[in-house]
């Protein structure tokens, strides 16, 4: 689907003339309207939004179920849910959150931003891209059939073995899981593929890969990550459904061995906690600086420190294992390796506080969230460190403790920087600007209601009480402060509600935005909001790191080109370059829109949902309709460009 | 420090404080907890000294640096490259690695004390995690000294105590907050954990692995006693059980041994048991000295009359999910086992 660039043509550089080229790409890029466009689009800022929205709505389940959870414990003996109701709420929230939420809101923004950010015209596999959407809502939905229908996972997140064992849990409970968990993989890594490639691949020229964007490096890491994770836990999936449905003895006591199952889900489960947060560090790191009128201090640093924190990221699971029962010797290692990988957080915490002090901060409610984050991260990392000390973790381990730490890792590196991506952001998707003063009073309920939500579960943690017990009895004394706590989650989801309305509102009436509306220095913010379906009408050269921030900066000798660069309108064609120069080298050609990554995903979806219920045939059928979906994929079609190039 | 001090005061200073727990491990009793306690401190004063730098450091800077007046539009406002942004690392950097190499070596350290027990303990328990109680089987090298009770773990004082940590079902963990952290009961290996109370009490602990429905019911509880009423306890338990002596207590165990002593063992009772095969009356705990124990279920109910009546008479109503089914006596012969269990003491 390549011409090399010597042999077919050189494009021509040509100058933005009104109209000229957009008129013409409009036509090439546009999605059909309607349910046939909706179902068959390519293009990745629909699948990012779709996938900020879907996440988004995830994100408001799993709120939803943690305030029954919060209803059920705010007193000693309450008795509103059955224990089984707790065990699958506990565990649909866990679920929610750390995979139907915290992944795929940050694959939405990449999703959305990369190309734009980027220079390029749609990520390297636009059909992958919708195919990775349409698996991840599969997935969602077909865990989200067992919860609604009593049959949800009710093993923890953790998953496990032996109670997730047929013996201990006959029900589908833990199939649903499983299977779901199994899908939801092959869409994480299609998905991964897709951004190292488009990283590689498909950058402006000139955007050597000292100049790109933190957020590129955050996401690009954890997907780099997630490619080396996720066949663990998809591994271990399957051989315990394996061991369920036809008696093998991977994780049994007997034959097998248990523990083998703790070290292929935190040996996924611990990179992937990183891969949740690294991109939306990245994006402090990108839209911060914005505020503060300043470069971010130490791109360099923090772009290493990003690379750094995963590859230490492979080497600490054992921390969750702290009290298995593993040699001393072992455990030091991994204390040592926990303790470590503290550096490379704190190069970026040194980077934002420092961008602060050295720029002049201008207060807005995106601004508000990034900087609030920068806090709420360093709380979420001391209470890392002090579960990374394994005598210390002995006590710390499985109390509320870790309930805080968790909560304030996951909503204050992951919730809080989203919701100051989506204040920073949302104009460029809607050409719109959310209100200021609904974000202002949005922010302070959030941070208020959150520290008091989840600051006192750090010290009924140290006062003893448990996590994932669904009561407790009042001589316990943990009764004053969960109150506390439930006060303040729900204090917390107003905030995020007010998010919602805010969002809701502004769609129709905010102001409008225009192109740039902070001032920002990156590429995506040269182009209209919401952008055209081609992007950029010609290919962008770039010279520095802050592209629209050169005539203040000088930070390179020849600025670069945005109103004028390689005209590329015979088709859906986008720009190729090397991966480290980004020397332009190749000119692609992008697909239309397509009807077989969904198609495909259907199949699989039946696939998947016939296998749970060892409905064979049906299964069978599944697997034939990925094979037409996949023959349509590959199907070789007309090379427009090359026809045009010979006629004309 | 003085705010760490007070926090101190307020969290686990006195306990009477309005935030301590019988779970609280911010005080602990005995050498294999206290150093990971001290430890645990120094780490909670050192982590609310960074968060507290770090927040003022944040917040001093958006108010020292913010800029003065309402912007509205950020096309006016130029960028600028400061100067000095790299001293903060500089500065923090090297700081922070001295911070973890001296946690670093502080874990290291207490690892090593606390990994075994100083003296050799002459006492080994084996504690069995089940869905959802604790067995636990006082080990001896003479086959006559070794007895099986469940949930109240006794110890004497001042010496280490070392514990097998076996299941039976699913993974539970074994943790007596005050007296020692959480190690695994994994099934199919055998774990060792080992505790030393230097103090008379009663140490509270709670299952802390998730294991099932009834997780959260799942208590036990450490009775640190000086030696030589531990030694009077011991030699109590491995006496067999009392013979019935009168009718009612007699109709008692008749009742025992057919509704009860399927998956309960008295040992020494004089009526055959009528068992299935693969029965072995160890489902639930042993009963041989029932009345020794404080509470029924693992620390869900009180032990007393009414506490074993109501268990006795409908478990799932007090236990949602326990193992032992209701059982549909009538009412004398609720009565009667009832009065033979009060024998058992």
């Amino acid at each position: 689907m390549t011409t090399a660039w010597e042999d077919a043509r050189r494009p021509r550089i040509v100058a933005i003339d009104g109209d000229f080229p957009g008129a013409r790409l409009q036509r090439m890029w546009e999605t059909a309207p309607g349910l046939k466009g909706w179902i068959s689009s390519v293009d990745h800022k629909e699948i990012g939004k779709r996938y900020i929205v879907t996440a988004f709505v995830f994100l408001i389940l799993g709120g939803i179920e943690a305030m029954v959870m919060r209803w059920q414990l705010a007193a000693p003996n309450q008795t509103l849910l059955t224990p089984e109701q707790y065990d699958q709420l506990f565990t649909i929230h866990g679920v929610t959150m750390i995979f139907l939420y915290s992944s795929p809101i940050l694959t939405g923004f990449s999703n959305f931003l990369w190309p734009l950010l980027l220079g390029s015209r749609d990520m390297a596999f636009p059909r992958l891209n919708a195919l990775s959407y349409w698996i991840y809502l599969a997935a969602g939905v077909f865990i989200y059939a067992g919860f609604v229908t009593g049959n949800g996972p009710n093993d923890g997140w953790f998953n496990y073995v032996p109670y997730a064992a047929k013996t201990y849990n006959p029900g589908i409970n833990i199939d649903v899981y499983a299977l779901g968990l199994i899908l939801l993989g092959i869409s994480t890594t299609v998905g991964s593929a897709n951004f190292v490639v488009t990283f590689l691949r498909t950058r402006a020229p000139g955007m050597s890969i000292n100049r790109v964007p933190i957020l590129t490096w955050g996401t690009l890491t954890a997907s780099v990550a997630n490619l080396l994770a996720v066949p663990s836990v998809s591994l271990a999936f399957f051989l315990l459904w394996m061991d369920r449905q036809f008696g093998t003895q991977f994780f049994t006591a007997d034959k097998g061995q248990p523990l083998i199952w703790q070290h292929l889900f935190w040996m996924f489960g611990h990179p992937w906690v990183y891969a949740i947060v690294l991109p939306a560090m990245g994006m402090v790191s990108d839209a911060l600086p914005t505020f503060c009128r300043r470069p971010l201090v130490g791109y360099t640093p923090v772009a290493l420190a990003t690379v750094a924190t995963m590859a230490l990221g492979f080497g600490v699971w054992v921390h969750h294992m702290f009290a298995t029962g593993l040699p001393s010797l072992a455990l030091s290692f991994f204390s040592g390796a926990s303790l470590i990988i503290t550096l490379p957080s704190a190069v970026a915490v040194f980077a934002w506080t420092a961008t602060i002090w050295t720029g002049r901060p201008v207060i807005r409610t995106a601004f508000l969230f990034f900087a609030s984050m920068i806090v709420l991260f360093v709380i979420g990392g001391v209470s890392g460190v002090m579960t990374g000390s394994t005598p210390v973790d002995w006590q710390l381990t499985q109390t509320y403790f870790i309930v805080a730490h968790i909560h304030y890792v996951l909503i204050g590196i992951n919730v809080f920087p989203v919701a100051g991506a989506i204040y920073y952001w949302f104009p460029k998707m809607t050409g719109r600007l959310l209100d200021e003063r609904l974000g202002q009073w949005n922010f302070w309920t959030m941070f208020v209601g959150f520290n008091l939500g989840f600051f006192p579960m750090h010290i009924v943690g140290l006062m003893g009480m448990p996590r994932r017990i669904y009561s407790y009895a009042p001589e316990m004394g943990w009764g004053p402060m969960n109150l506390v706590i439930s006060l303040g989650a729900l204090l917390f989801a107003i905030g995020v509600l007010l998010l919602v309305v805010n969002v809701a509102v502004s769609l129709k009436r905010g102001c409008l935005a225009g192109p740039n509306p902070w001032g920002a220095p990156t590429l995506e913010w040269s182009i209209p909001s919401p952008p055209p379906p081609y992007n950029f009408a010609v290919i962008p050269t770039i010279e520095s790191r802050h592209p629209l921030w050169e005539h203040w900066l000088n930070e390179s000798p020849a600025p670069s080109r945005l109103t004028e660069g390689l005209l590329l309108d015979r088709g859906r064609e986008t720009i190729a370059t090397t991966p480290f120069d980004a020397e332009p080298n190749l000119i692609l050609e992008m697909p239309a829109d397509s009807f077989a990554p969904f198609i495909l995903s259907c199949g699989l979806s039946l696939g998947f949902a016939a296998t749970l219920f060892h409905l064979w045939w049906v299964a069978a059928l599944g697997g034939l309709i990925v094979i037409g979906a996949l023959v349509d994929w590959f199907w070789p079609r007309r090379v427009h460009a090359d026809m045009e190039a010979a006629n004309g | 420090m003085g705010g760490v001090a007070a926090i101190a005061l307020v969290l686990g200073g006195s306990p009477e404080g309005a935030l301590s727990s019988p779970m609280s491990y911010l005080r602990t009793l005995g050498p294999r907890a206290d150093p990971a306690t001290v430890l645990l401190w120094g780490m909670i004063a050192l982590s609310l000294a960074v968060v507290a730098i770090i927040a003022v450091a944040v917040a001093a800077g958006i108010v020292a640096r913010r800029r003065p007046g309402s912007v509205d539009s950020f096309a006016d406002l130029p960028a600028q490259r400061g100067t000095g942004g790299l001293a903060w690392f500089w500065v923090g950097m090297p700081l922070t690695v001295i911070a973890l190499v001296g946690i670093l070596v502080w874990t290291v350290a207490v690892l090593a004390t606390i990994d075994s027990p100083k003296a050799r303990p002459r006492l080994t328990l084996e504690v069995t995690g089940r869905q959802w109680w604790w067995q636990v089987r006082y080990l001896s090298d003479n086959p006559a000294e070794i007895f099986v009770t469940a949930n109240e773990i006794h110890i004497p004082t001042g010496e280490p105590v070392l514990v097998k940590l076996v299941s039976a079902d699913v993974i539970h963990s074994f943790w007596a907050p005050v007296l020692t952290g959480k190690t695994d009961a994994i099934p199919g290996q055998i774990n060792v954990a080992w505790l030393q109370a230097d103090r008379p009490g009663r140490y509270h602990g709670e299952c802390a692995e998730f294991c099932g429905i009834e997780h959260a019911r799942m208590g036990l509880d450490v009775i640190a006693e000086s030696p030589a009423t531990f030694e009077a306890w011991r030699r109590g338990e491995m006496r067999p059980a009392v013979t019935p002596s009168s009718a009612l207590e007699a109709t008692g165990e008749e009742v025992f041994a057919v509704h009860c002593a399927v998956c309960h063992s008295v040992r020494g009772m004089g009526l055959p048991v009528v068992r299935r095969a693969g029965e072995h009356g160890i489902v639930g705990p042993d009963l041989t000295h029932l009345m020794s124990r404080e509470t029924l279920a693992a620390g869900t109910v009180p032990n007393t009359i009414g506490g074993l009546s109501g268990w006795i008479g409908n478990p799932q109503a007090l236990k949602l999910g326990a193992q032992m089914p209701k059982t549909y006596l009538s009412g004398s012969e609720l009565q009667a086992v009832v009065r033979y269990l009060e024998t058992l003491r």
